[in-house]
């Protein structure tokens, strides 16, 4: 399991892990049983993991929620969804490969899946800008999402984003307007709408995937205003104090959570997604049916009533 | 010598009477794009526009509302929303209260009723002074609340727009002010209502990307900054300088992205006219207008 992936809180579980993997080495090379002593070993690497993972801070949950090893849209859309047929394009400039889509089936059901989509390698990254989409993108996301809408099927979002793209391009072609349109239209969709933050959710290029019925994140997923690395650039001219302004931002699922600005935690395998992407999937699956099932009950009308209720709602304020 | 004598300068005394009416330093002021300096008077006299240049210096909110609307018209609402400090961020409640200081009970918006040119309208002029026009609850609130007004009651709405974005120190909460004044904007688009957005010096981040850019006219001030992100994240992200004039409201009307450029002595004129057009009421100088059988 240790790789170059490790992450700098996991160094404790390194020295454990090569342990276990040397015995099996023997066990294979020399057929010695060891079974005993593996066993051993794994629950202590296992009560030591949960402790890790039980403590960690908002900074540390934001590297598990940015690890490279970590499911995208793309894995959950083959994994958990059946029969996908990815849509391209937004019919006006170009096909942003920074967000997919396209339709798909939920437990038989068909749905409209759009999901941010970052890069597994320097190659994948490039095409796919590490998943900050331009303004094509987010148009193509409303056409998917116009285009479920008229066929009545449900639109489910996967959110994984470090934000939306700031470069020449996005500000020419309007990013304003495309996030601001695309917030404005979700609002009022007469669909149902699930999302779930399933790694990072940056900012304004999150929520204009993001405005829905349910909103769901990952246990180990984050969502936040501005990246801790940029809020801690301009309150206290310094990058490196991170740690202080993810604390401070109140990013985590469970922060979220208790301030209502999400309708459920998905738990995630013991050391994170990447652990087990199977199971984490198996998850998100079972809840994005249940939530799913539960809406397509409601009237259009009153579910986009209620989704406006919901998000007047937000928000924490004084009248004197 | 006596040829000498007809270039010598008779000297008076130079006691002139304009130096004799000891103008005070302070009351000069320097166009910060030509270099021009006048009275401040001057300055101010031509709505904080450099009468050399043109350049729409930043106007102040309680100017704006004086500059839209008719004379003893307006009226504040929601004036008593206070922020709170649902993350107890570190100094916010400091931070909140020497704005309150500097820049008025308000928060980052003030909202009210009046009239324009005779039309009731609802209005909403952010305060870029407090802390630079920052969106977090209170903002969010009564923006929404405007709107909601906007709708019950039927009349226009009309937003001055200035914001660095939505406010930090609230987190998570103030991005979904950005849900949350959409949601009010839609609900107004739905029933028909006009809404104006006007976008003055500098307008980004989550402000741009939520009810700034929804308008169903969206108008800017000559020069005013305009774009989701800050030049220096894009600076940093692309490594090169911007070209000249970007993210201003010129580029943004060359690049498609609002409908006009409307320098600020023309704003109220140019807001009642788009009303009556969106209210499919008749202009108000009759004489001026060809009438269809």
């Amino acid at each position: 399991m240790a790789s170059a992936y490790t992450l700098e809180f996991e160094k404790p579980l390194q020295e454990l892990e090569r342990q276990i993997e040397e015995l099996r080495r023997l066990q294979t090379e020399r057929q010695i049983d060891v079974d005993g002593e593996v066993a051993a070993l794994q629950q202590k690497l296992d009560t030591l993991k949960g402790e890790i993972y039980s403590k960690l801070t908002p900074m540390q949950r934001v590297t598990v929620a940015r690890h490279p090893r970590r499911p995208y849209s793309l894995d959950y859309l083959s994994t958990i969804f059946t029969d996908f047929i990815e849509l391209h394009g937004d019919r006006l400039f170009m096909d942003d490969p920074a967000i997919v889509g396209g339709w798909a089936r939920l437990a038989g059901v068909s749905v409209m899946v759009i999901g941010h989509q970052k890069g597994r390698d320097t190659k994948e990254n490039l095409k796919r800008n590490f998943g900050m989409p331009h303004p094509e993108g987010y148009r193509k996301a409303l056409r998917l999402m116009q285009l479920a809408a008229r066929f009545g099927a449900p639109v489910i979002t996967l959110i994984d984003t470090p934000g939306a793209y700031p470069g020449l391009g996005a500000e020419e072609r309007g990013q304003s307007e495309a996030l601001a349109r695309n917030i404005l239209e979700m609002s009022a969709l007469e669909t149902p709408i699930v999302t779930c933050v399933i790694g990072e959710g940056g900012s304004g290029g999150a929520l204009a995937l993001g405005v829905a019925d349910r909103v769901l994140m990952l246990e180990n997923s984050v969502y936040s205003v501005i990246t801790p690395e940029g809020c801690a650039a301009i309150l206290w001219k310094d990058a490196s104090q991170r740690e202080r302004a993810a604390a401070a931002l109140k990013i985590t699922a469970e922060d979220l959570l208790r301030l209502k600005v999400i309708d459920e935690i998905i738990p995630e395998p013991l050391g994170g997604a990447h652990q087990d992407p199977d199971a984490t999937g198996e998850r998100l699956r079972e809840a994005l049916i249940r939530h799913v099932t539960e809406l397509r009950k409601i009237r259009p009308e009153k579910l986009v009533r209620r989704r406006a209720e919901k998000y007047a709602a937000m928000g924490t304020f004084v009248e004197s | 010598m006596a040829v000498m004598a007809w270039f010598k300068k008779e000297r008076k005394p130079r006691t002139s009477q304009r130096a004799r009416l000891e103008i005070p330093a302070d009351a000069w002021e320097k166009c910060d794009r030509c270099g021009h300096i006048d009275l401040r008077e001057k300055f101010e006299k031509s709505l904080n526009v450099c009468p050399e240049c043109g350049r729409h210096r930043r106007f102040s909110a309680e100017e704006y509302i004086e500059l839209l609307t008719d004379t003893g018209t307006w009226r504040e609402l929601n004036a008593a929303l206070r922020s709170a400090d649902p993350l107890q961020f570190e100094h916010y409640v400091d931070r909140v209260a020497s704005a309150r200081k500097k820049a008025g009970e308000a928060d980052a918006i003030f909202t009210g009723a009046a009239r324009v040119d005779g039309l009731p309208f609802n209005l909403g002029v952010m305060n870029f002074r407090f802390m630079g026009g920052s969106m977090g609850s209170v903002v969010g609130e009564k923006i929404a609340r405007l709107a909601r007004r906007s709708l019950e009651k039927k009349i226009p709405l009309v937003l001055v727009s200035t914001s660095g974005g939505a406010r930090m120190q609230e987190g998570v909460l103030s991005l979904m002010q950005m849900a949350k004044t959409s949601a009010a904007i839609a609900a107004l688009r739905n029933a028909g209502i006009p809404y104006i957005s006007i976008l003055t010096d500098p307008t980004t981040g989550g402000v741009s990307a939520s009810f700034a850019m929804q308008g169903d006219v969206i108008l800017a001030e000559p020069g005013a900054v305009i774009g989701f992100a800050g030049q220096r994240v894009i600076k940093q992200t692309i490594g090169q300088d911007l070209p000249e004039g970007f993210q201003t409201a010129e580029f943004l009307l060359e690049h498609g992205q609002i409908d006009d450029v409307v320098p600020r002595g023309s704003l109220k004129e140019t807001t009642a006219r788009l009303l009556r057009h969106m209210q499919g009421q008749r202009p108000h100088h009759m004489e001026s207008v060809e009438q269809l059988a």
